[in-house]
């Protein structure tokens, strides 16, 4: 077997085992949405009528601003998931079965190849369910043609891509499964200090960098003008940046750990 | 050691050495496993068994050290040494959340076996391992004896020819362990090269071949069973007295004693035969010496253990007793 065709079936070995793992136990990515979908429900039917009132120069109705929320909310639903791949990455590694696949001639890379991947379906199916939840409360896209939906979809995986390595390297950082669900908090937090809930220029002047220059607001940008026809400017640019530094930083930074010598 | 280096060795390591920051956990050690044996290192806890364990099984590399493993250099062919052997680490490395059969499958996936193959493996093991009737169970409803059985199970898969069990029976019933011990020999039996390290004397007298006594980094002796008894001359008889007043009679009556005054005990040096048995009987009677117990002791690994890896008799362990 080529050294190729040994890695693809080595990482897709340890992919089933963490689908395995996410059907067996399906509780944890459950739990995770939770925050997205009940966030979804609350700004929209108890904050609904507030928030539009502020944005589009006070002349919006609820449907604006499920229009507005909704990219928001999809891009922080990648950020609340992808914990679940830090928490059973560090559970992984307090483990011994770790131990022993290290001493099998196995395709080194498979083990973290396989809970990324796997997480980056988890992530994708989460969508699914939070997407199918925002029609059913009224959200529908704006013009966006099938070249602007493929593009918001590649958008919404790379970026689900680079926070899972970055989630990866959480994980492997961390002692135990509590550890790295305390590290991956930011990944929740950051995008409630985004673009998602409020425009930029509806935040305080000093607060504005903050919510700025941070990976979700220009991912979250991007996707409301792929979808709503808004404008994307300087935003798509940054946003690939963004995910192409993270990818690669999480990518390194998890790697580094797992070849370190186990303790 | 004259009979078994004509056979290949399985196992080689020259001046191993592995320190972590000042501490040094293995001080350039020396290991020569033939194929088809049994070699176990014996040690208290803290000598070293699992680092050297760890290192010869890739899982971490060592400083300095001629290290091969089943005729593979351990720092330029890794990957050709695991493909060669099997290990069972002292901590369970079974996936809790899946079942027991899933978990064989894993293995037999990770070492590429066709499905038909691998469900004939996973089905065979499961059954020389006694876990059929639990082999649909999520692992984490499985007893520390079933997890144990199952990480033998799963390190079977492949057919590896070399064979690392780091404490295989800690925290086994006498019965799992004796099974275990079976399995071993079974293995053996099969040409397997089986490298072990525990911390119980007999599982070491049952089963090695070789024993190296490792303490504090360093290999303190080595040789088979026998070699080592011989080491130490700890045969003995043990007088036991309950009334002090006679435990102090006997001891002015036999000057030869190795006097206990804490136990009430007297012990007579002795190789245990038959005759000096019953001169020493006869010496008692003479002395008008009646001790409650007499115990004759031949020396064991115990001994040996106790005299290698410390210098006292009694073992002053905080956690563990060595058995």
């Amino acid at each position: 077997m080529s050294a190729l065709s040994l890695a693809v079936r080595d990482s897709s070995t340890m992919l089933r085992r963490n689908l395995l793992h996410a059907r067996r136990y399906p509780s944890m990515t459950l739990n995770l949405l939770l925050t997205p979908i009940m966030l979804l429900l609350l700004f929209v039917y108890v904050f609904g009528g507030v928030m539009s009132a502020g944005i589009g120069g006070g002349g919006a109705d609820r449907s604006d601003y499920i229009a507005y929320l909704v990219p928001g909310l999809l891009i922080m639903t990648i950020g609340s998931t992808v914990i679940g791949a830090a928490i059973s990455v560090s559970m992984d590694m307090t483990e011994g079965l770790i131990a022993r696949f290290r001493t099998m001639a196995v395709y080194r890379g498979s083990v973290l190849v396989g809970h990324v991947v796997g997480s980056v379906l988890q992530v994708l199916a989460s969508l699914v369910l939070v997407g199918a939840i925002a029609v059913a409360i009224g959200f529908r896209s704006r013009d966006a043609t099938a070249l602007e939906w493929l593009a918001a979809f590649g958008l919404i995986a790379l970026f689900a891509l680079a926070l899972t390595w970055i989630a990866v390297g959480m994980g492997m950082a961390s002692p135990n499964p509590e550890a790295a669900s305390n590290m991956a908090t930011p990944l929740i937090l950051l995008p409630l200090i985004s673009s998602a809930f409020v425009p930029i220029d509806a935040i305080p002047g000093w607060f504005q960098p903050i919510a700025e220059y941070q990976p979700f607001t220009p991912v979250i940008e991007t996707l409301r003008g792929l979808l709503l026809g808004s404008e994307i400017d300087s935003n798509g640019w940054i946003a690939m940046a963004w995910c192409v530094g993270l990818t690669a930083l999480g990518y390194r930074w998890s790697t580094a750990l797992f070849n370190r010598d186990p303790k | 050691m004259t009979t078994t280096t004509s056979r290949p060795l399985a196992i080689a390591a020259e001046g191993l050495r592995k320190a972590y920051g000042d501490k040094t956990v293995l001080d350039g050690i020396d290991l020569a496993v033939p194929t088809g044996t049994v070699f176990s290192l014996l040690g208290p806890n803290g000598a070293g068994k699992t680092t050297a364990v760890k290192i010869l099984s890739t899982l971490i590399t060592a400083d300095a050290g001629e290290l091969q493993v089943g005729g593979h250099d351990l720092a330029t062919a890794p990957q050709a040494v695991r493909a060669a052997i099997g290990v069972t680490g002292q901590f369970s490395a079974v996936d809790g959340l899946i079942t027991g059969e899933e978990n064989m499958l894993l293995m037999a996936d990770l070492h590429h076996l066709s499905r038909r193959e691998g469900r004939r493996t996973a089905a065979e093991l499961l059954e020389r391992l006694d876990l059929v009737e639990a082999a649909k169970k999520p692992v984490s409803t499985y007893s520390g004896g079933m997890k144990r059985r199952l990480d033998i199970a799963m390190t079977l898969v492949g057919d590896p020819r070399i064979i690392f069990l780091d404490e295989p029976t800690t925290g086994l019933d006498p019965r799992s362990r004796h099974n275990m011990w079976q399995i071993i020999r079974e293995l053996v039996s099969g040409g397997v090269t089986v490298f072990l390290t525990t911390q119980y004397l007999e599982e070491a007298d049952e089963l090695a071949d070789r024993i190296a006594v490792l303490s504090d980094g360093e290999i303190a002796a080595e040789g088979s069973a026998d070699e080592l008894k011989r080491l130490v001359p700890g045969g003995h008889v043990r007088l036991r007295f309950t009334d002090p007043a006679a435990y102090r009679s006997a001891a002015v009556a036999l000057r030869e004693a190795n006097r206990d005054d804490e136990a009430l005990s007297l012990q007579i040096p002795s190789d245990g035969s038959q005759r000096e048995l019953r001169a020493i009987l006869d010496w008692l009677d003479s002395a008008g010496v009646e001790a409650d117990e007499l115990t004759v002791h031949t020396p064991d690994l115990d001994d040996v253990f106790f005299a290698l890896t410390g210098g006292t008799k009694l073992p002053n362990q905080s956690k563990e007793n060595v058995r």
